[in-house]
């Protein structure tokens, strides 16, 4: 038990390589950084696989619990600060632990997460070599490794929230890595504003969830809804509440209407993409939702939201990807295709289906993104697919690898994306035939797109403009190519882990996931048997196979002898098609109207930052200016009553009197003249006048 | 021999009276003018003194209840002169005068 006690180490490795890089980082050689950063994650590698192979030992004695390691209470006290009252009226407190979960849901993330990831830091140590910030690019890789494993091991919401917000921080940080360049740090601000939508919905669900189930740990909020699935289904809370976590899903996972930031995401460095982009972060928004599994059953609306969400994204994101010359952006756009994919898949039920392609996608899509990074740094730089060509002699590992990844993504049967995908595809028929024909025209469009991908990169003619460049062309070194091979090889046989009864497997993936999807699996499993039912399978693998040929065969005939100038098949047939799909619908350019506000009719700005500001003129001339009306009456009122105050009251009232008396006071100032001696004959002259009255009156 | 009347005194009280006066209106220098108010005191003094006695006739010598005035009278005198003497001192100190049309200062 070694391993499962410590799991809390596994996290900590790289948030530890991480804390080096950001202290000591600038004085360090190169290959002492590449040791740090790269040991870490090997060493998160080797903890996660023993933590796994004791989970398997522990579980069958333990009834398939999941195993909980609960360090200490970090957000909330006994003191009864954090309590509030649920929905049915009782009392909570709101707690969240620094805890750690694993069951198989998390083991595979964790197997996965930290596979891919050792593998996309040895081959960056090869990419990265030649270019600035080395150790400040090892930083963040394992700041994202930290923050993605707190992700995936947190036994709660807010934890998780945490690893969450993590994620999207070193996202940002990453696609911003070469910051003088502008369009670099404007794709950051996307992918982190964007993010920030999806976030909000996140925070939301989780109050709802707590208001609802009174705690946030995820045994007790899949408990309280398994125990109450009966009395809670439909209920209007747990819809909003699944709604929500959805936005969030949405948001991290480039779902549609949110799923522009990933495409511009790709100004990272390309083990970035690889990294973030396409293996893990971007699946953070499955793993919410298949962790939420036991809530989502018991709002089928918000099941359908999924389903359809998901299936619009994979059809949208597959039909720009058909005319991307970008080859990063091609991959951009099939990872939000794929991702579609798995979001439908959980939106009929199908848990263990979406989670299954999760994981093969993780294998090879980034192999796809390496490859397409092995092929830029052997191009000097170039990303621009109409400027490739016969590229496959020259670097022929990575030209192979990339040939098996895109196998396995066409869905050619035997290699990892046709079990996962052709899963998908049964269970989307099982619940309506119309998701089925969209996941099968999105099928095809990317078994096209790929190998047109293929094509233009390595079997046509060469188009490369400049000879320097034709010179230079150099396989990748053994750190790159290596883990090519080793993804390549995962990406030929992941998918034997969940080989369908109708081709004679076991599904041993289901079983192995069935205790996280206890509920779902008693749903779906019911109508599966059958005989009926297999051949239906058997038809649509059949008609997918076909699919993925047809779109093999006629990017074959549009691309295999592209010469410089040739014209793509689309914008020959149909150009206003090609120039919405070249332009991604326009949706950047609309969003532009809607919500940025960097569009102005005349003067007026339009969206909602129009709105800001007509409310904002609003405020200054209509609010403030009544305010300032009130005030100028109010200071006329105050003038006049001066005026008065001054020349009526004190002037006529007060002073008036004083004057009147000054006025009265001159004639009677005459008698004083100051000498005594006039006084003296004043009252002696009065004296004979009073005795002369009295003598002769 | 002529005999001396109270009438006689009371011209001679007025006469005294009269000079008095004159010298307090007349005269500049202070000093001369406080020697007038004694004239007029005196004056009043020999009027008290010589109705005292035409009472003392009419009631018998131990009748002198008039003569007391004239004391007091003196006694205030004194004091007069006293209090008058000091300012006069006082005012010479400021205005090395002691003409009475000079201080004209106590006016509007």
């Amino acid at each position: 038990m070694l391993f499962l006690d410590h799991i809390w180490l596994i996290p900590l490795f790289p948030a530890a390589g991480a804390a080096i890089m950001f202290f000591f980082g600038r004085r360090l050689q190169k290959g002492t950084v590449s040791t740090v950063c790269v040991g870490s994650v090997v060493l998160a590698f080797l903890m996660a696989c023993g933590a796994v192979l004791q989970y398997t030992n522990w579980a069958p004695a333990h009834e398939h619990q999941p195993y909980q390691k609960i360090l200490y209470t970090w957000l909330g006290t006994d003191t009864g600060h954090l309590n509030f009252q649920k929905s049915d009226g009782t009392a909570a407190s709101l707690q969240a632990d620094a805890g750690f979960l694993l069951d198989p849901l998390s083991s595979i993330w964790l197997l996965f997460v930290t596979g891919v990831g050792m593998l996309i830091h040895i081959y960056s140590t090869g990419y990265m070599a030649h270019e600035g910030g080395y150790y400040r690019f090892f930083g963040y890789l394992n700041l994202f490794m930290f923050s993605m494993l707190t992700l995936i091991l947190a036994n709660n919401y807010v934890l998780m929230f945490v690893g969450w917000e993590g994620v999207g921080l070193c996202s940002y940080l990453l696609i911003g890595f070469y910051f003088q360049r502008k369009s670099a740090s404007d794709a950051a601000n996307k992918a982190f504003i964007v993010n920030r939508i999806g976030d909000a919905g996140f925070i939301l669900g989780m109050f709802f969830i707590a208001w609802m189930c009174g705690s946030l740990r995820f045994i007790d909020v899949t408990g309280f809804a398994r125990d109450h699935a009966a009395s809670l289904m439909g209920n209007p809370i747990i819809g909003a509440a699944t709604l929500l976590l959805f936005v969030g899903a949405c948001g991290k996972s480039a779902q549609l209407p949110l799923y522009v930031w990933l495409p511009d995401a790709m100004e990272g460095p390309t083990p970035v993409s690889a990294l973030i982009h396409a293996a893990t972060m971007v699946t953070a928004g499955v793993y919410m939702v298949a962790r939420s599994n036991a809530l989502f059953v018991l709002a089928p609306k918000s099941m359908l939201v999924v389903a359809i969400v998901g299936a619009l994204t994979a059809f949208f994101a597959a039909s720009i990807g058909l005319v991307q010359n970008d080859i990063k952006r091609v991959l951009a756009y099939s990872t939000v295709s794929q991702l579609g994919y798995m979001f439908m898949a959980l939106g009929v039920g199908a848990f263990a289906a979406g989670v299954f392609h999760v994981f093969t996608h993780a294998f090879f899509k980034a192999l796809l993104f390496l490859g397409a990074g092995s092929v830029i740094h052997a191009m000097s730089g170039e990303q621009d697919m109409r400027n490739m060509g016969g590229l496959s002699s020259k670097i022929p590992v990575t030209f192979r690898t990339m040939f098996v990844a895109t196998l396995a993504i066409a869905g050619i049967p035997g290699l990892a994306g046709f079990f996962s995908k052709d899963e998908i595809l049964w269970q989307a028929w099982r619940f309506h035939p119309a998701l089925w024909a969209i996941g099968f025209a999105t099928a095809l469009m990317t078994a096209f797109y790929m190998f047109r991908l293929v094509y233009l990169t390595f079997w046509s003619p060469s188009r490369v403009t400049s000879h320097d460049v034709e010179h230079h062309i150099h396989e990748s070194p053994k750190s790159m190519t290596v883990p090519l091979v080793i993804l390549a090889f995962f990406s030929l046989t992941a998918g034997y882990l969940d080989v369908s009864e109708s081709l004679g497997g076991s599904k041993q993936f289901d079983k192995f996931l069935a205790p996280v999807f206890a509920n779902t699996a008693q749903a779906s499993e019911a109508p599966s048997a059958g005989e009926e039912s297999h051949r239906t399978e058997d038809v649509l693998m059949f008609l997918s196979v076909v699919g993925a040929l047809l779109g093999w065969y006629v990017a074959r005939r549009a691309y295999a002898n592209a010469e410089k100038g040739y014209v793509e098949p689309i914008a020959a047939g149909a150009p206003p098609v090609y120039d919405v799909l070249l332009n991604k619908y326009y949706v950047d350019e609309g969003y532009d109207y809607v919500f940025t506000g960097r569009r102005k009719l005349g003067n007026v700005r339009l969206g909602v930052m129009g709105l800001g500001e007509a409310s904002s003129w609003f405020d200054s001339h209509v609010i403030d200016g009544a305010v300032n009306g009130a005030g100028r009456i109010t200071r006329f009122t105050a003038t006049f009553s001066s005026w008065w105050d001054k020349w009526i009251i004190d002037g006529i009232g007060v002073n008036g009197p004083a004057i009147l008396a000054r006025m009265l006071s001159y004639p009677a100032r005459l008698f004083e003249v100051g000498l005594v001696q006039w006084y003296a004959l004043v009252m002696t002259a009065g004296l004979v006048g009073f005795v002369f009255y009295y003598v002769y009156h | 021999m002529l005999h001396i009347t109270t009438l006689h005194y009371l011209v001679l009280g007025a006469a005294l009276f009269l000079l008095g006066v004159i010298g307090v209106l007349t005269r500049r220098n202070v000093v001369i003018v406080l020697m007038s108010i004694e004239l007029i005191l005196n004056a009043v003094n020999l009027n008290l003194v010589a109705f005292s006695r035409y009472w003392q006739g009419l009631h018998g010598p131990g009748a002198l209840h008039g003569q007391v005035f004239a004391i007091f009278v003196i006694t205030d005198a004194a004091a007069e002169a006293a209090v008058g003497l000091g300012i006069l001192i006082a005012f010479f100190r400021n205005k090395e005068t002691v003409n009475v049309d000079e201080v004209n200062l106590l006016k509007w």
